[in-house]
Formats: structure tokens, C-alpha cells, sequence
């Protein structure tokens, strides 16, 4: 008992002198464009202790026995760092190996460069070096990008960190993430789909079991802006609250569930269930397509020192992009709207064609099987 | 969405620093001339107990869920960090412990030792959950008691510390009982007699060494608040005798010496502890004192802003005590202190939390923070010649 006793009066006056620091390394990274040049600081005794540096095991680790462990070392150390730009690895390559000392001790110092095959606005980062080893260890990373720095820390609660697209003021910060949302939209081809399916309609009425040409230009405007501003409304709910974090749901049923919806939308229009109440669908299935975009905006990611702005900058981005699409659209399908070619062609057999692709985006997405090198991309 | 989510829970971590660092306050890379050049000592080198320990890591590493070699590493492991004063030991503690670290009905040894470790990063809160939960399941549990009293007594809970004493006495030696009892009670307004009780559960034979080494530390501080310098440095060099290198022994030593105005018999005490901070800050405050060690001084110093910077960066904030005295003392940045020493207050109530509070107030002319500390002393009834001498601006 007693000795026990002693045992626990020597921990308890541990908390009485701290001193030393505990474990860290140093991460520099450098951003030009698509390249990328860092700087790893490691300390040797941290190294020793995950894969052993002091081979003789004399106590002392010479430059000798570092330089004979140097394959081990990269290996151990770029196998827990992983840096991504829009979505894609960066892979990267030790260019340079040297010593420093820093507070505590000898450092090795592992120079690298990388290049990223996708350009975006931010870098996520993702460190877990030391893991299950010391779960103290702290990355200390200084990001470096048009001659601005920052500096965040990653540990064990946080490995991952969204750094970039911030370092060059909020204006174009802001202007980068518009430019993301309406390319984003373009290329997004089933949000297109989605949203002609619901608007090809918008300039007829349904009358007698038959697609008749609307009205006035008035009528078709207001239908179309219900459709649009439901669409908005919906997806801009779900995706501020995806990219906040609030909500999440799994991609890979997000996308299956978008490709079934343009499978719907376009259905609709050849056997109409939903004939006057479109806005409603538009809402219900926007809700949708949020997610949808919440995922691209992922990819890209969002600074994490200035998220809403460029979350809403990507929802702005998306808007213009749609509402190019509309203007583009409303005008030539009313011009058009009493021709038989648009009620057959376009409306009859366009939806039939949006309907098959779809499907087929649907059965790739859902059951994970390329029927054909898609030519349109989801998010 | 899991990177997103993780980004963002992060933002309300204070970790986000917006200015620009250097890489690090070493010189430059380079490459060694040598392949014989030797980098770096480690520190089981000349220590058969770390050499031990190092051993135990590796068997553990082959079975890391064996729990009797888990908490025997992390046992050593956390011996060794109040040995060396080197916080890496305590993250190889709780790495040995990792299988169980996050359950909630973990095994009561690795509750026990997951609370010291929270003790030791000042996560005293933690560490009382996981205290109360152990007496909760087992009111006889003496570690976890005596534990348990020494936290409520660093966060100024003197009352609750001295009843979970009292629940000792029948479990344990009466130099542990005294041992016990002594702080929360001489730190309440009871100086006097904890101090009695001290000395006189010393004269009883019968109990080892680090036990009464320890006793002899608390006597040492309590003589030493109560204005005895004679009574103080006799048992501070008894306790020496004992145990030369415990770091928090030659800490109390050192702030003896500093106030009894002998900064020369400091740096022999100190000379060879640089590598630990809280130790290197006491010898900078003794070379500052000493014109003839001018040249130590200017090094030490920088060192020492090195490291608190080093520490600042990785988000630590377990030195901010040393960093007040450092910045009031040697900085003379009176401003930068007081922030320090509130927020160090906030957690840490020992008599060494409220010094540095008073002195940084004082330097400041900071009178509503002057008031905090005179309303704790009159609340506590706490006894401390320097404290008070402090707090009247002699």
C-alpha cells in the first residue's frame, strides 16, 4: 500500500513543473499555381520513437544513421500527409534531406515539391503524422501562397484543414467562388437537365390532355420565375447546410437521388402527374440538388477563415449561371412555343432523351457499374 | 462532408493564428559535414529506466492491447515525465493507453492514470470527472483519494481536498495522512497546525524515502509562507539530501533562494536543468540579478522567449505561470503579464498563481485585480508573509 501510495505522490507533483515542449513539427507549404514547394521539420527524437532511428543503440542518433533510415523516414512521414486540391492528391516528392536544431533538439528537415493535376481555389490538407504514437503531437503548418502567410495547428482533434483562397483579399476571394458556382452549374450537366425538364413546359398549359401554347409572355414569365426561385430557394437551404456541416448525407445516395429526379422531371412532362404545380417539384427535388452542389463546394473547399463568404460567393455563382440558362431559354421557347416542332421535338422527345440519360446516370450512380464513359459529369 | 465539418468545428478552436512565423527558431538547414556527426542525445541514454522503458514500448507495441503492460508503460512513462520534466513521456503515456482512452467505462487503473495525465496538461476538470467516478464505484480507492485531493487543492478547492484527506487515515501512513492535509489546510488558515502535523508525522520512523522527501517539501513551503526562512531551508536541504534532481524540489528551492535575495546560490542549483523551462526561467531570474553573469543571462533569455514562443504556437497554454513571472520579471511587459497571470488564475490557485497575479497587478497598477487577489486571501485566510508583503506594495 504504501509503496503504492509513494508511487501516486510522485505523478501528483508532476503537475507542478512542466517544462520542455511536447511533440511538434514544422510544416511549410508554398503555393504558385499548381505547384507546390514545403519544408517538414520533424524532430529526431519523435522519429526515433515511431520507427527507430538509433540503429547501434548507443543513445546518440548521428547523421549517419539518419541518412540510413531516409527511405523509412519519407515513406513513414508522406504516407501521413495527404494535400488535395479540388478533390484530387497532390503527390509529392522529397527533393532534399538536411538537419536544424530547434528548441528541443535536432530536427530532420525534409524538403519537397508537389504539383496538383486540379486547380482550385483552396488546399485540404490532411496530417496525420505520429498518430497512435504520441497523441500530444501538434503539426504546426505555415501556409504560404502570393506573399501572405497563415499558420494553423493541426492535432489529433484536428487533422484536416481547408487552407487558400483567402490569401488574396475577400473581393476576389468572393469573385473566385462565383466564378466556381456558374462553371459549376454549367458543367454540372444534370442540374441543367433537371431545371430544362421543369421549364420546358412552363411556356404551354395542359389542357384537355394536350401540351396547348400558353398566353401572353407575361404568364410563361411568372411560371418560369416560380419554377426558378423554388429551385433556389431550396437548393441554397440545403446547400448552406451541408457545407455548415448541419446536414450531411452520403454522396453516392445524393447523386443517385439527383439523376432519379431529372428521371422524374423529364417523365412528367411525357406523362404528366404534376402538371400546374411544377414550382412544387422544383422545390422538393432542389432540396436535392443543394447536396449535390454542397459536394463540388467540398472539393473545392472553403477557407476556413472566411466560409460564408465565399459560401455565399458559390450560391451567387450558381444563381447567375441559371439564371444565363433561363435567359437563354425563356425567350426562345416562347418564340417557339406554338411550333409543333417544339411541342413534339422538343418537349416530346427532348424529355425522352433527358429521361434515358438520366437513367443511365442513375443505374452508374446507384449501383456503382460505368455502363459508358460518361460524357457529362455530376457534381 | 466530413472535411468540411471537421474545418468548421475547428473554427472555434483558438488555433487559427493569422500571423506570419518564421519556420522555427532554428538557424538555417544544412547538410552535416559528417556522417559521424552526432544530431541529437537521446534521453535514455546513461538512464537504465528509460532504456527500461523504451524496452516495455516495444513490447507493448506487439500487443498494445495487453493492459498490464499498457498501464505498467504508462505508469514509467508518466514517472519519467516528472523525472525529466519532459512532456513527450506524457504523450507515450497516453498513447499506451489509447485502446481504453476514450471509453467511458475504461478500467479503473487506466481511469486512474488518464486523470493524472489530465492533471499533468491542466485538464482539471477531466481529471476530476474521472475521479469521481473511480470513488463513486469504490469510496476505499486511496490513490484516486489522495489524487483527488491534491487537484481540489490546485483549483483552490481547500474544504472538499482536506475532507478526502480525512478519508484516509484509516488506509494509509500517517506521514501520507499529514502530507496529505498540509496544503489544503496551511493554504485555508490553518498553517500553524498543518505544519505541526507535518513535523511531527516526519519524527515517526517507518516510512521510505520519496514519501518523506515529499513531506519535507511541504514543510519546507509552509515554513517558508509563514515567514521562517531558518525552519525553511533546513528542511528544503534535508529533502535535497534525499532526492538531488527532483525538478520541483530544486523549482521551490530556487523561488526560496530568489526571495531570500541569494541569486548566487541559484546557479549551482540550476547549471545543469536548462533543457527544462520552468527550471531555465529560475536561472534567468537569478543571472538577471548578477552582473557578472551578464553573458548567460542575454543567452538564457532568448532561449527562454524561444520556447515560451515554441509553446504559444502549438496552442499550449501550461506555461502561462512561468510566462508571467518571465515577461513582468525580465520583459518588464507589465500588460502582457497581467493578461498572463488572469488567465493563469482562472485555473491554477496555488500561492505561486496569486504572486505572480499580485506583482503583475501592481506593475500594471491594476486595482480591480489587486482587489481579487486581497478578496481571496481574506476568503481563504490564507497565510503567506511575501504574498501579503507583495499585496501592500513593500
Amino acid at each position: 500500500m504504501i509503496r503504492a501510495l509513494t508511487m501516486v505522490f510522485a505523478l501528483l507533483l508532476a503537475g507542478g513543473a512542466t517544462a520542455h515542449k511536447a511533440s511538434d513539427a514544422y510544416l511549410t507549404i508554398e503555393r504558385n499555381g499548381p505547384s507546390l514547394q514545403g519544408q517538414w521539420d520533424i524532430a529526431l527524437r519523435d522519429l526515433d520513437n515511431a520507427i527507430g532511428l538509433d540503429v547501434n543503440g548507443d543513445g546518440e542518433i548521428t547523421w549517419g544513421e539518419l541518412k540510413a533510415r531516409r527511405v523509412e523516414i519519407d515513406a513513414y512521414a508522406f504516407g501521413r500527409l495527404r494535400i488535395a486540391s479540388a478533390g484530387e492528391t497532390c503527390p509529392l516528392t522529397v527533393s532534399d534531406r538536411l538537419a536544424d536544431s530547434h528548441t528541443d533538439g535536432a530536427y530532420a528537415v525534409l524538403k519537397f515539391a508537389g504539383s496538383c493535376p486540379q486547380s482550385g481555389p483552396t488546399l485540404t490538407i490532411d496530417y496525420r503524422l505520429f498518430r497512435g504514437v504520441d497523441p500530444q503531437h501538434r503539426g504546426l503548418l505555415n501556409f504560404v501562397e502570393s506573399g501572405a502567410s497563415r499558420s494553423v495547428v493541426f492535432s489529433e482533434e484536428t487533422p484536416v484543414w481547408v487552407v487558400g483562397g483567402d490569401s488574396a483579399g475577400p473581393l476576389s476571394q468572393f469573385a473566385t467562388y462565383v466564378h466556381e458556382g456558374i462553371w459549376h452549374i454549367w458543367l454540372g450537366f444534370d442540374h441543367v437537365l433537371f431545371l430544362l425538364s421543369l421549364l420546358l413546359p412552363a411556356v404551354l398549359v395542359r389542357r384537355d390532355r394536350h401540351w396547348q401554347p400558353g398566353g401572353s409572355f407575361r404568364s410563361a414569365f411568372i411560371e418560369v420565375a416560380k419554377v426558378v426561385t423554388a429551385f433556389t430557394l431550396a437548393h441554397s437551404i440545403t446547400l448552406s447546410l451541408a457545407a455548415l456541416g448541419v446536414v450531411s448525407l452520403p454522396s453516392r445516395w445524393v447523386e443517385s437521388a439527383i439523376a432519379l429526379s431529372v428521371v422524374l422531371a423529364a417523365l412528367n412532362n411525357l406523362f404528366p402527374v404534376v402538371a400546374n404545380g411544377r414550382w412544387i417539384a422544383a422545390f422538393a427535388f432542389g432540396l436535392l440538388h443543394g447536396f449535390g452542389f454542397a459536394g463540388a463546394l467540398k472539393d473545392l473547399g472553403l477557407p476556413t477563415g472566411s466560409l460564408a463568404l465565399s459560401l455565399a460567393g458559390f450560391n451567387v455563382g450558381v444563381e447567375i449561371g441559371q439564371l444565363a440558362i433561363v435567359a437563354l431559354f425563356l425567350p426562345l421557347a416562347y418564340a417557339l412555343r406554338a411550333t409543333w416542332g417544339y411541342r413534339r421535338l422538343l418537349l416530346g422527345g427532348g424529355s425522352a432523351a433527358i429521361a434515358a440519360v438520366a437513367a443511365v446516370w442513375f443505374a452508374e450512380r446507384a449501383f456503382d457499374f460505368p455502363l459508358f464513359i460518361a460524357w457529362a459529369s455530376g457534381p | 462532408m466530413g472535411i468540411v465539418g471537421t474545418g468548421l468545428r475547428a473554427l472555434g478552436v483558438a488555433s487559427i493564428l493569422f500571423t506570419a512565423f518564421a519556420p522555427g527558431a532554428g538557424a538555417a538547414p544544412y547538410v552535416p559535414t559528417d556522417d559521424a556527426v552526432v544530431l541529437e542525445r537521446l534521453p535514455e541514454r546513461g538512464d537504465p529506466k528509460l532504456r527500461e522503458l523504451k524496452r516495455m514500448r516495444v513490447a507493448l507495441a506487439a500487443s498494445p492491447r495487453n493492459l498490464d503492460v499498457a498501464a505498467s508503460v504508462a505508469r514509467r512513462a508518466i514517472t519519467a515525465s516528472r523525472e525529466t520534466g519532459d512532456p513527450r513521456f506524457l504523450g507515450q503515456a497516453q498513447a499506451a493507453l489509447s485502446p481504453w482512452w476514450t471509453l467511458s467505462d475504461a478500467p479503473p487503473v487506466v481511469v486512474l492514470l488518464r486523470a493524472t495525465i489530465r492533471q499533468s496538461q491542466h485538464d482539471f476538470d477531466g481529471a476530476l470527472a474521472d475521479l469521481d467516478k473511480l470513488l463513486m464505484a469504490n469510496p476505499r480507492a486511496a490513490q484516486a483519494r489522495l489524487t483527488r485531493a491534491t487537484v481540489l487543492t490546485v483549483v483552490g478547492r481547500f474544504a472538499e481536498a482536506q475532507s478526502d484527506c480525512r478519508q484516509l487515515v484509516s488506509a494509509a501512513p500517517p506521514l501520507v495522512v499529514a502530507g496529505c492535509l498540509a496544503p489544503p489546510t496551511s493554504l485555508s488558515g490553518g498553517a500553524e497546525g498543518a505544519y505541526a502535523g507535518l513535523v511531527q508525522a516526519l519524527e515517526t520512523p517507518g516510512t521510505d524515502t520519496g514519501t518523506i522527501e515529499w513531506a519535507l517539501t511541504l514543510a519546507a513551503e509552509i515554513a517558508q509562507r509563514r515567514g521562517d526562512p531558518v525552519a525553511a531551508e533546513r528542511h528544503f536541504v534535508a529533502a535535497l539530501a534525499l532526492d538531488p534532481s527532483d525538478p520541483y524540489l530544486k523549482g521551490a528551492y530556487a523561488d526560496f533562494l530568489l526571495d531570500s535575495s541569494r541569486p548566487h546560490d541559484v546557479l549551482p542549483l540550476l547549471a545543469a536543468d536548462t533543457k527544462n523551462d520552468a527550471l531555465l526561467l529560475r536561472l534567468v531570474l537569478a543571472e538577471q540579478q548578477l552582473p557578472d553573469q551578464r553573458e548567460a543571462f542575454v543567452a538564457h533569455r532568448s532561449e527562454m522567449a524561444a520556447r515560451f514562443d515554441a509553446a504559444r504556437r502549438r496552442g499550449d497554454s501550461l506555461h502561462r505561470r512561468e510566462e508571467a513571472r518571465f515577461r513582468l520579471a525580465v520583459e518588464a511587459d507589465s500588460r502582457g503579464a497581467l493578461t498572463l497571470a488572469r488567465d493563469n488564475w482562472k485555473v491554477q490557485r496555488e500561492p505561486a498563481d496569486l504572486r505572480v497575479l499580485i506583482d503583475a497587478a501592481r506593475a500594471a497598477n491594476n486595482a480591480p485585480t489587486l482587489r481579487l487577489a486581497s478578496d481571496w486571501i481574506a476568503q481563504t485566510h490564507l497565510e503567506d508573509k511575501a504574498l501579503l508583503a507583495a499585496l501592500a506594495g513593500l
